[in-house]
């Protein structure tokens, strides 16, 4: 990496606060904390996901609650059938199961609506994205046999050799893990000549199709790997709430993840982290003022949006340089 | 096949398919002069059915309240236009998408605080809340009736507007090069506040017209604008007779799907089948439609000539 700039001072300084933090308001007996660390950690890996292909690739997806949907289902339906009998072919609680339907079925979905979606570009994008998270929305509402709006409750969560996804911290853990291993995967693929053609035809899109990239597979493929990744930050936050309905799909959602790499910074590596984080724990704070703390949250997004450029790591940017 | 009930549902499809109009013509409209995308049209809508109905309550009169409600919500779109979206402008799209989302986070919650959590039920003058006979034995609601009528006829109107007015003029000839209305000397910055507040009158109109069937809530400014920009999709964004079919086609595809899909896939699997399929595939069928139209036509069925 060579020299450290400001910007991975940061980075390196909130990933160990991450690490250290929770774990010991855990022991302090504040399990609060503890829980709300992990939702932030989680988030911060659909952020993340989410960042590369809007930061990276230029790709405004308005959609991405879809995929934590179809991840957090993947665990709650399988262990639906698991309880309540039916549907013997998934009827499992089976962690590798619940872990591998989550990322195939997002990845397909991702498949599908990119191959639509992507050959449209700017504000067609956003909507068609934002259209086809609806339509999963609403799919999940009319499913009566899900409970439809009301949602299902996971009684059991998803089991795995060696770790108890029912202890927070483990829980804890391996969604820090899971963060840090995304982080790195994104780092590495943002670095690589895939990322380096993504992030070109981010930049001019007609000058890479003239090089000779086909920049609709290079987009296509990115898309469906942000969508893997965010659907299994949805697997991870099933088994954390134990509580999951078609409302984590709901559009205000994937505006809310938007928000969160945009207040971080779009095109850093810790941006959408420090995005999720920042967005939780305000959300938490002036809630616990007023129930109507959308109303300054709205302000707040607004003047993000005229005055801040380049989301909060802009601003070390700025100093660093 | 009940060719009565086939009737009213297409009635009522066309009744959906103008309200959607009337929504998606503004945000089609700002989208198309201004290059502007706003979430919060929604909002205006919602916010415009909760004037209408605080009037109506107020002054015990219906037509009144509309005809007063209307241009506040017009005023409405201008405070939002100078203070909010003037400053958004020469951002890109996707600093628009945040900053009309945080636009409605701030309407929706300070109509909470105004009006309450609880929805308002608007009530209706006695020569409207009947029905009426279309022919022997079909009946079909008045007050339907009307919004078919009202949004026809708005739909008239700003064809007329766009097509042979002065300022339909300036709003063409600002939605295929905004440099060369500006440089000819037009006021650009008041063209541009008074088509905002045109789309939100129209938004407000809708909401106003829908409130008393399903009473002024909060969450119905959500609920509208995601099908208002499948409507623009399908239509070409930017497209003023593309809203208008686009709207048509949803409304009538929506309705009918949600009535008789049920019935149709019964000729080809059982009905316990038909019964848990017909609803989870109409709820998904317009964006399902929006998905064959774009993966023929990337731009919708009537892209602008410009752009």
């Amino acid at each position: 990496m060579g020299k450290m700039t400001v910007v991975s001072w940061v980075t390196l300084f909130g990933m160990v606060l991450l690490a250290v933090l929770p774990p010991l308001f855990l022991m302090n007996g504040q399990a609060f904390y503890m829980d709300l660390a992990t939702r932030l950690v989680i988030l911060g890996i659909a952020a993340v996901s989410l960042n590369l292909i809007l930061g990276f690739g230029g790709m405004v997806s308005f959609g991405h609650a879809a995929f934590i949907g179809l991840g957090a289902y993947a665990v709650g339906i399988p262990a639906h059938h698991a309880t309540w009998g039916g549907f013997d072919l998934i009827a499992s609680y089976n962690g590798f199961l619940h872990l591998g339907l989550a990322i195939s079925i997002s990845a397909l979905f991702a498949l599908i609506t990119g191959a639509i979606s992507l050959r449209t570009k700017g504000v067609y994008f956003i909507m068609i994205t934002m259209a086809f998270g609806q339509m999963a929305f609403f799919l999940f509402q009319s499913l009566d046999v899900y409970n439809g709006d009301d949602g299902l409750t996971i009684d059991v969560r998803s089991e795995f050799p060696l770790i108890n996804l029912d202890e927070p911290l483990q829980l804890y853990i391996l969604s820090y893990v899971s963060l840090v291993g995304v982080m790195l995967l994104v780092r590495m693929i943002v670095n690589s000549r895939f990322g380096m053609v993504l992030q070109g035809a981010k930049g001019n899109n007609e000058r890479m199709l003239t090089l000779g990239y086909n920049t609709y597979f290079y987009r296509l493929t990115a898309y469906v790997i942000s969508g893997a990744m965010c659907g299994y930050a949805g697997f991870l936050l099933g088994n954390f709430t134990t509580f999951i309905s078609p409302d984590m799909m709901h559009w205000t959602r994937s505006g809310e993840l938007m928000f969160m790499v945009i207040l971080g910074g779009a095109s850093t590596l810790f941006g959408p982290v420090l995005g999720s984080s920042v967005f939780i724990l305000v959300e938490e704070i002036l809630s616990s003022f007023t129930i109507f703390w959308h109303l300054p949250f709205g302000l707040m997004l607004i003047g993000l949006v005229l005055f801040i450029r380049g989301g909060l790591m802009g601003l070390f940017k700025s100093k660093g340089r | 096949m009940d060719y009565t009930l086939l009737f009213v549902q297409v009635l009522n499809g066309l009744q959906l398919g103008l309200l959607l109009f009337l929504v998606a013509s503004g945000l089609t409209l700002v989208f198309g002069i201004l290059d502007f995308v706003n979430l919060a049209h929604g909002s205006i809508y919602m916010i415009g059915a909760f004037i209408g109905a605080s009037l109506t309550l107020l002054l015990g009169n219906f037509l009144l309240a509309v005809l007063i409600a209307v241009p506040l919500t017009g005023v409405l779109g201008y405070l939002i236009e100078r203070f909010v979206a003037r400053q958004l402008y020469d951002k890109d799209h996707l600093d628009h998408v945040l900053g009309t989302f945080g636009l409605i986070l701030v309407l929706d919650t300070s109509a909470h605080i105004i009006w309450g959590p609880a929805g308002i039920t608007v009530p209706l003058p006695a020569w409207l809340d009947g029905q009426v006979a279309l022919f022997t034995g079909v009946v079909f609601p008045t007050f339907r009736l009307l919004i078919i009528s009202v949004g026809l006829a708005v739909a008239a109107g700003l064809f007329w507007l766009v097509n042979y007015t002065k300022l339909g003029m300036l709003i063409r000839a600002g939605a295929s090069n905004r440099t060369m209305v500006s440089a000819l000397g037009i006021d650009i910055q008041t063209l541009f506040a008074l088509v905002f507040a045109l789309g939100a009158m129209l938004a407000g109109l809708a909401g106003m017209l829908i409130a008393p069937i399903t009473t002024a809530s909060i969450g119905m400014g959500g609920q509208i604008i995601i099908t208002a920009f499948v409507v623009i999709i399908i239509g070409g964004i930017g497209s003023m007779k593309g809203a208008f079919i686009g709207a048509i086609i949803i409304g009538l595809i929506d309705t009918l799907g949600r009535s008789f899909l049920d019935q149709l896939f019964e000729l080809f699997m059982s009905e316990s089948a038909a019964e848990t399929a017909a609803p989870a595939v109409s709820a998904m069928m317009i964006y399902i439609l929006m998905a064959i139209i774009l993966a023929v036509k990337p731009q919708g069925l009537f892209p602008p000539k410009v752009r």
